[in-house]
């Protein structure tokens, strides 16, 4: 991998390697010292367009405990309000030596943009454009989704794919660049998607996706799914007329306290309850939900670093090698063996790369 | 008429062949065919063209371009937009309204109609806006542009639809007093605020606003009804849906007085460019998919899309390298219609050279009312006339073209047929595939023999 853009083009070994090097990241947030010198001396650049402390504290705690020095670039209010292009932007950052550019931006496609320009060199990082994906987002949750998975059926996380596994996800998937991560990447982890919202927040085009689609939530918690996402309803929706009211929303898309007991009475004790934060309680999650032992928001969060750390560990370790794999799909065992290159706690095994790629088209 | 030096350079044309037909010479002198075949001879002085191999044309009328002046400099001027089109095998271009000042007077037309003049690599002619500013709000003085030295037949607010149906109904009522018409960019603004490509699988999955097909289709569907109720004639322009094809069959098979125009890029892309994220092909309308595609071409073939107009839109590269959001919407592509063309019809058996001459050059020229354009390849007729080789191939680069814009979609694309002489009212423009010399000035074919000196 030389950038992480987006899931769909993620394929399920790049994918399941991923997440088993966030595995061993997440134990190394368990040691007493939570820092590897993996990429000491690189510089990662968090450019963010757009607000989201969130996700740029997220990627700035994965950027250092990996020892890389970080640079926060938040652009939102400075430079782009004065009118400097992404371009001119993209070619400042290569002149500091970024070596990686982790990016948030409101417009879909400004990462892939970044990558393909040739105005900068570094490996890019998707955290989140527009209305398009965010991978790692979505790799977090199913980082999430895979431990509770495994852990139901007795397996260690490492290797574990989400087959079998049924997830519902819930609300604004026309906005929501987390509902389209996560329907690439769970499908292609080998999960069974269902999409529930009102069907004008729900993309024209949507027929062709690898999901099944409802309209009625009622109706999709009743094929019984492992675990439910929520998404966030942005506030900019609400007046829009994409439904008459948010009490109404509520009512029909939201996961009140009737839902949430409703799961106990259908007897799906193992179902987990999910959202990318930040929720709006009472809308479109109850706070009994949020807060009921089901729920993996904090999880989620807490996973999060370890995820974003084996995306930068991988994208700034060297190892392009594993770019022809696409379509083998036997992978698990390879997995695993891969898993073995991440080093240890307070190992210096991985030497940084030094021979970056040249330009790319 | 004048004449001076330059229109009296007699040109001998050995062995063209007319229209695809058999081979023919062709005799043009003072601005005019004198005479074709046997009757085509030779004398003294006489300039010879060897045309072994290329097929002859009526020069190439543009119904659609936008040559950016007044106002946008940067990215073209009418002098680069007239070479490009002179290059690319047009002897006539209509420059649309939108520049700034807005064409909405009668003033800024005959600026422009006399840039053209002095640029002599085309007759260009202004299109009027509809409204004044392009603001949708009140009528622009369409009687007065009309009226002017560059006679406007064409009214437009392309690039923003007259979406209010009361103006466009007086609009389509009023232009019957000077036979203008109504070119309409057909895009319900509601239905498109935001939007960035089109509406379908593709918008789907990259997270980008969709432009849905029905936004085209609601107005085209309103404005041949208009047009019937009203009988005035409308020109729809850009047509870019397989279901605005079957409205506008539908109208003619009514009887209504509709032409539709049709892009050359819109006869060969997708919207599955847009998974590049790359700007170059941000256009409005937006590209569609594969069968709106094959629907178009078939209706170019059977008449129901009646012309090929080009939408020529140079932006500066600033425009375009950037986010796709933010990005201008627009190709160039007056330099690559006749091989896109060529290359979509022609190559696919579905035009001949004679129905590629009805819909780049003689319907054209009628809906824009160019009586010396699109005429007959024959003695008498003006010589208004292209050699193309049909057998040419050539690789798109954008960076060695005479438009100033840089944003071509086909850039890389191997493409056939390329257009190795031009010549505008006997005048070659372009000879041996490069930029001759433009016609003088004071030569003009123009409805007025008054040359300001400043054009000398």
């Amino acid at each position: 991998m030389k950038h992480l853009l987006s899931t769909q083009d993620l394929s399920a070994r790049n994918a399941l390697r991923l997440l088993d090097v966030a595995e061993e990241m997440a134990a190394v947030g368990q040691r007493e010292i939570k820092k590897l010198p993996a990429l000491r001396g690189r510089t990662v650049v968090n450019l963010f367009f757009e607000d989201s402390t969130r996700t740029r504290i997220s990627f700035e705690a994965a950027a250092k405990r990996l020892s890389a020095d970080v640079i926060n670039f938040a652009v939102k209010g400075s430079s782009v309000s004065k009118g400097e292009s992404l371009k001119d932007t993209a070619q400042t950052l290569e002149a500091m030596s970024a070596d990686a550019v982790v990016i948030r931006h409101p417009a879909s496609g400004a990462p892939a943009r970044l990558a393909a320009s040739g105005w900068i060199d570094a490996a890019v990082v998707n955290a989140g454009d527009g209305t398009h994906e965010h991978p790692t987002q979505a790799l977090l949750d199913a980082f999430t989704l895979r431990r509770h998975w495994a852990r139901l059926g007795g397996n260690p996380s490492a290797g574990t794919t989400l087959a079998g596994m049924k997830v519902l996800i819930v609300g604004d998937v026309l906005h929501s660049r987390v509902a389209r991560s996560n329907v690439w990447l769970l499908t292609t982890l080998g999960a069974e998607v269902l999409l529930a919202g009102p069907p004008t927040l729900l993309p024209v085009g949507v027929g062709s996706w690898p999901c099944t689609v409802y309209y009625n939530l009622d109706e999709a918690l009743a094929q019984r799914p492992d675990a439910v996402m929520m998404l966030r309803l942005q506030a900019e929706r609400m007046n829009a007329a994409f439904f008459p009211s948010t009490r109404e929303y509520s009512r029909r898309w939201g996961f009140d306290d009737g839902r949430l007991a409703l799961l106990d009475t259908m007897g799906l004790d193992d179902t987990v309850i999910m959202h990318p934060g930040p929720m709006n309680r009472g809308l479109e999650i109850s706070s009994a939900a949020a807060d009921s032992p089901r729920s993996t928001v904090l999880a989620q969060v807490r996973n999060g670093v370890s995820v974003r750390m084996a995306a930068l560990y991988l994208l700034l370790s060297g190892d392009h090698h594993d770019e022809q794999d696409d379509e083998q799909d036997d992978e698990q065992a390879d997995a695993k063996d891969d898993a073995t290159d991440v080093p240890a706690g307070n190992g210096t095994r991985t030497t940084p790369d030094t021979t970056r790629e040249g330009t790319h088209p | 008429m004048t004449t001076d030096a330059s229109t009296t350079t007699e040109y001998l044309i050995r062995g063209a062949s007319i229209l695809g037909g058999p081979s023919q010479d062709i005799l043009v002198r003072g601005g005019r065919i004198v005479a074709l075949g046997e009757d085509a001879g030779a004398s003294a002085g006489v300039t010879a063209v060897d045309a072994e191999g290329l097929v002859a044309l009526p020069g190439m009328v543009d119904l659609h371009t936008h040559l950016r002046e007044p106002g946008r400099e940067d990215a073209e001027t009418v002098e680069t937009g007239s070479r490009a089109a002179a290059l690319g095998g047009f002897t006539a271009v209509h420059a649309m309204a939108n520049s700034s000042p807005v064409a909405d007077t009668a003033g800024v037309v005959e600026q422009v109609y006399r840039l053209g003049l002095a640029s002599g690599w085309v007759e260009v002619r202004p299109v009027g806006a509809v409204t004044v500013g392009l603001g949708g709000e009140r009528l622009a003085e369409l009687g007065a542009m009309a009226e002017s030295r560059a006679a406007v037949r064409v009214f437009s607010d392309d690039g923003i639809c007259v979406h209010d149906p009361v103006l466009m109904r007086r609009a389509l009522e009023y232009v019957k007093a000077f036979d203008g018409v109504i070119a309409q960019h057909a895009q319900e603004p509601r239905l498109t605020e935001g939007a960035q490509m089109n509406e379908g699988e593709v918008s789907a999955v990259l997270g980008l606003t969709g432009w849905p097909a029905v936004a085209e289709e609601s107005i085209i569907a309103r404005d041949v009804l208009l047009a019937q109720h009203v009988g005035s004639r409308l020109h729809v322009c850009h047509v870019s849906t397989a279901g605005s094809v079957e409205i506008i069959r539908w109208a003619k098979a009514r009887g209504i007085d509709v032409t539709a125009e049709v892009t050359p890029h819109h006869l060969l892309l997708t919207d599955e460019l847009v998974r590049s994220y790359d700007p170059v092909y941000k256009v409005n309308p937006p590209l569609r998919t594969s069968e709106d595609v094959h629907a178009l071409r078939e209706a170019l073939a059977d008449g129901t899309i009646d012309v090929v107009g080009t939408d020529h839109a140079p932006h500066p590269s600033e425009h375009k390298e950037c986010e796709w959001a933010q990005a201008a919407m627009g190709m160039t592509g007056l330099e690559t219609a006749l091989s896109v063309v060529q290359h979509t019809m022609v190559e696919t058996g579905m035009l001949d050279w004679e129905g590629f001459a009805r819909v780049t050059s003689v319907t054209p020229a009628r809906i824009g009312r160019l009586e010396h354009q699109g005429r007959p390849l024959a003695a008498g007729e003006p010589a208004n006339l292209i050699l193309v080789d049909p057998a040419a191939r050539w690789t798109v680069d954008p960076s060695t073209m005479a438009t100033k814009g840089r944003n071509s979609p086909f850039r890389g694309l191997e493409l056939p047929g390329s257009v190795r002489a031009t010549f505008y009212a006997g005048h070659a423009t372009v000879l041996d595939g490069r930029l001759a010399t433009p016609r003088p000035a004071a030569a003009g074919a123009a409805p007025t023999q008054d040359v300001p000196a400043w054009t000398i």
